[in-house]
């Protein structure tokens, strides 16, 4: 780091340390072995025998040998070379990077729920339902709706189950409708959905606010339109004050508002969807209810909904039998089918409950709260700093654009670049696409006031070179083990497996300095 | 709360620097009349110690000390223990999907690992970094199929995992994708000759699994050469991953659609699981999902970075190859560990399973008036066998032995009866619940007779 000024004394610089290390691949050598295979106690078989021309003859290719302790090390050194939530903050709009308890982990482990077969009787299977209805339960008391499924596996996913159910809603009134209208705010995910349904896009345009235009909506919405799909609190963190008009406006023609909950962990406690007028909506347990991101999943989008499409939820539903015990119900005339085979991410219905049983009411709302004060201490430090065009009320992110600083050639990119030379993640760079140059912040609960410093302090500190010495800020990161990458040639000429033996390729240059 | 780092000091001081009177002033944007004024009506706060007893509660109300004979699309194998020690370090648990690369070298290079590893095993060329499970990832192969081909149906097996096919179902029911169902023979492979049949000039592609629902292994070359012939292409699904230790991968197909959850993932009562499609070359630009690529920084070292993404919805909107964008990362690197653990041993352990699964099929078999289904065509680890009385009330049998038997059947294949059950055995049993499971399976027929 010694070549890499800093403009200050920042606190939380940092000079990602870490040791190199090869592809798995070039580390194999034959013979190696990192397993033993139990004892065999039935008779051996003869494979080629069985399995006649089906039998697998090219001794698995490029598969590698090696021993334990060398995968142990592989696999730890690679993760020195990523950055977590358990290292600092991140802070992504949109994204919710939140503490991950480990609690949740420990549990989702025990033999009975992690062993769990799919299959397995009911009878053999009460703790896993009484673990989803309780979940059930909860998501329904949080965002006062009447029924939900827990199936599909992400947002995205709980999206298209969501949008399935608004079509199987017009078909049983006789008419799909055509279109599904999405704010030009949107997440990319939304206008995809509606696709994959079959319904064509028409995009609305957002009031100087930022917010839904209400003249905008009154002259979209028509006998033909199927939903509005609505992030709320908006992609540029303001809750849609006008939301129950936004409802009515659609009800009124017969259309339906979905809701997009990825930012729903600013309402937890505060205010519930259904009482504002939302139809049906998604949840994002990998946001809003802690389970971990794991690097881009798993992540989990239940669906909660009205009783108007409670009949068209995918199968099975978790029902309560007569007796008392908990079942699955598939006997639904007028579901729009199965999403995902069996029951969901169950892992992370266990590590979502958990996290809720952790909170309880009081915690909940503390942590919504909490979010939304860290985010508006931020704004509140931060705005002159960098611009800030929607002065509308913040709630758990502010949207920032790179206006004063692209004067001096500096651009939001350049600014989430050069973050992370200061020990932080970048922010959700360019998007919502609303704002030019967009720097987007949510810090979530998870940080304390010191951390929360050591970011405006970090970013004043940003400022002040993109000012005074644009170009440390332009060639950012400088101190991470890999320069910025080549991401138009990965993309024109794509290399997306390893192509053979060390000696076919160009050695590992970082090797080459030991 | 025990997860908030922030003290009541620090709360009063913030506000005052914001310039609000109370939190509830930040929340001023919410009408009055939607505002919550009550606690939420769900159960009290608890100690880490209090949610470990309750989550114990709920485990203890699950099987555990049961013998299981499931597999079904779900599999039990040994799970290697570094795989947790690995992959439940914060650094791959607690980061995000890796948009900067830069910080992201970790989750990146193993993805690009984990392709590599898939496409060693499938014969394919290319492969993405997971999609969300096996049934989900078949109908997204389909949806590629048709984009690459422009044509618009598709014929499927009927030995395709049933669950997969209603996923299917419920994808392509809004694309306009009608879809031809083709049965099976005595020996439980595809009817080859219907399949002919049904394979029409807008058929976009074939679908098939192997080894299929019933465990057996289907014949990939000749129906790739019968989809070929009418341009169709074929979309070879795999729901137990581990075969790919001993049975020939797919080479012929144009499409894998893969679930990994056999290479150490927990079953989990069902998920999160890992799908992944991987393909031909050619097809690069149709695939759906998130694909690691390597590149090389400004320096000239090597690195790793997410690519192609004008495929994917956050840049193309509704004109993206899929919706999906969250996927399965975690889960895909408990995979790859897994595959690093065994290597080329894993075909070790596919040969473990062929003979404990051959040896449970004898045995249950010798079982007076039971019988194997299909036989005369290769299985893998699972069979089907009818017994003497429904596969419920010999369950029912088994049950009081803490035998978890095979899955009837008749609900997904009525034409098999209500006494046809699907059995699995992995390397993880072991002759004593084989030998049990039969006795218990010659008593329970002994007495229902």
């Amino acid at each position: 780091m010694s070549d890499t000024p800093f403009v200050g004394t920042p606190r939380k610089a940092t000079t990602h340390t870490n040791q190199n290390e090869g592809l798995i691949f070039e580390k194999s050598s034959p013979g190696k072995k990192a397993y033993r295979m139990d004892a065999l106690d039935v008779p051996a078989v003869d494979a080629a025998a069985l399995l006649g021309d089906t039998l697998r003859t090219d001794n698995l290719g490029l598969m590698p040998e090696l021993s334990e302790i060398e995968i142990v090390r592989h696999f730890t050194r690679l993760s020195t070379w990523n950055y977590a939530i358990d290292l600092g903050m991140f802070p992504l709009g949109s994204c919710t990077m939140k503490y991950n308890g480990r609690v949740n982990e420990a549990v989702s482990r025990f033999e009975g729920i992690a062993e769990a077969h799919p299959y397995q009787p009911e009878s053999l299977s009460q703790g896993a339902l009484g673990i989803m209805k309780q979940l059930q339960d909860c998501l329904l008391e949080i965002t006062g709706m009447d029924a939900i499924t827990l199936q599909p596996a992400a947002g995205a996913h709980g999206e298209f189950t969501g949008i399935l159910m608004i079509r199987a809603y017009h078909e049983s009134k006789g008419n799909a409708r055509k279109k599904v209208l999405i704010p030009d705010s949107a997440h990319g995910t939304n206008p995809a959905t509606a696709a994959v349904v079959g319904y064509q896009i028409q995009n609305l345009k957002s009031n100087a606010d930022g917010a839904v235009d209400l003249d905008e909506l009154r002259k979209a919405v028509d006998e033909d339109t199927a939903a509005l799909m609505l992030t709320n609190p908006s992609t540029i963190g303001v809750f849609e004050s006008q939301i129950h008009e936004i409802a009515d406006i659609l009800h009124a023609k017969g259309a339906l508002l979905y809701m997009d909950g990825a930012n729903m962990n600013a309402l937890v406690g505060k205010t519930r969807p259904g009482d504002f007028g939302a139809d049906v909506m998604h949840l994002n347990l990998h946001k809003t209810f802690s389970t971990p991101h794991g690097g881009g999943g798993p992540g989990s989008g239940p669906v909660a909904c009205k009783a108007i499409l409670e009949p068209f939820l995918p199968t099975p539903v978790v029902v309560e039998r007569e007796n008392g015990t908990l079942g699955f119900d598939y006997n639904r005339p007028q579901t729009v089918g199965r999403v995902r085979m069996f029951y969901g991410n169950f892992g992370m219905f266990v590590r979502a409950l958990a996290y809720t049983l952790a909170n309880g009411p009081d915690g909940l709302r503390l942590t919504t709260e909490d979010a939304v004060l860290n985010a508006n201490y931020i704004r509140a430090k931060l705005e002159g700093i960098f611009d800030l065009p929607y002065k509308t009320r913040s709630m758990h992110e502010v949207v920032f654009s790179d206006k004063l600083q692209a004067k001096f050639g500096v651009k939001t990119g350049d600014m989430g670049k050069r973050l992370i030379d200061y020990g932080f993640h970048a922010y959700t760079v360019s998007f919502p696409m609303i704002v030019s140059g967009a720097m987007m912040i949510e810090p979530t609960e998870s940080e304390s006031r010191e951390e929360l410093d050591l970011l405006i302090d970090a970013l004043q500190q940003i400022a002040r070179e993109a000012a005074e010495n644009p170009e440390l800020v332009k060639t950012a990161p400088h101190t991470t083990r890999i320069r910025r990458l080549d991401e138009t040639a990965a993309a024109r000429k794509p290399i997306l497996r390893w192509q053979g033996p060390p000696q076919a390729v160009e050695a590992d240059t970082a090797a080459k300095e030991w | 709360m025990r997860y908030l780092p922030k003290s009541p000091a620090d709360r009063e001081s913030m506000l005052k620097e914001i310039g609000a009177a109370s939190i509830d002033d930040l929340f001023d944007s919410v009408p009055a009349e939607y505002r919550l004024t009550r606690d939420l009506d769900v159960p009290r706060q608890h100690s880490e110690h209090e949610v470990m007893e309750a989550f114990k509660v709920f485990a203890a109300q699950n099987a555990t000390g049961y013998a299981s004979f499931l597999g079904a699309g779900a599999y039990r194998h040994y799970r290697p223990v570094v795989i947790d020690s690995l992959s439940q370090r914060g650094e791959f648990l607690t980061s995000y999907t890796p948009y900067q690369p830069e910080i992201a070298q970790g989750t990146l290079q193993a993805l690009f690992e984990f392709q590599t590893m898939i496409c060693e095993l499938t014969g394919m060329d290319i492969a993405n970094a997971s999609m969300y499970d096996g049934s989900t990832g078949a109908a997204e192969a389909v949806m590629m199929a048709v984009r690459v081909t422009g044509r618009n149906a598709a014929v499927i097996a009927r030995t395709v995992h049933p669950e997969y096919r209603e996923v299917l179902t419920t994808y392509a029911q809004h694309q306009g994708i009608p879809q031809t169902e083709v049965g099976y023979t005595a020996n439980g492979r595809v009817d080859v000759a219907a399949l002919d049949a049904a394979i029409t000039a807008d058929t976009a592609c074939v679908l098939i699994q192997s080894p299929n629902f019933f465990g057996t292994i289907e014949d990939v070359a000749k129906i790739a050469e019968i989809a070929h012939a009418k341009g169709a292409l074929l979309i070879v699904s795999i729901a137990e991953a581990v075969s790919l230790g001993i049975v020939k991968p797919p080479v012929e197909a144009d499409i894998v659609s893969l679930e990994a959850q056999s290479f150490g993932v927990p079953v989990g009562f069902g998920g999160p699981y890992c799908g992944v499609i991987a393909a031909k070359e050619k097809f690069l630009r149709q695939m759906p999902g998130r694909l690691c690529g390597q590149t090389v920084d400004t320096e000239g070292q090597r690195g790793f970075v997410l690519t192609l993404s004008t495929r994917e919805q956050h840049i193309r909107r509704e004109k993206a190859t899929s919706n999906i964008c969250t996927n399965q990362s975690l889960v895909a690197l408990m995979v790859t560990i897994f595959l690093t653990v065994y290597g080329k041993g894993l075909q070790e352990l596919a040969e473990q399973n062929l003979a404990k699964a051959h040896f449970t099929a004898d045995s249950l078999a010798k079982t007076t008036g039971a019988k194997l289904l299909f036989e005369g065509a290769p299985r893998f680890n699972e069979f089907v066998l009818t017994t003497p009385d429904t596969a419920a009330a010999m369950n029912a049998g088994l049950l009081e032995k803490k035998i978890i038997g095979g899955l009837p059947m008749a609900q997904w294949y009525p034409e098999l009866g209500a006494n046809a059950s699907l059995w699995c055995a992995t390397e993880l049993i072991t002759r004593a619940q084989i030998d049990a499971a039969a006795e218990a399976l010659a008593s329970t027929a002994l007495t229902t007779a």
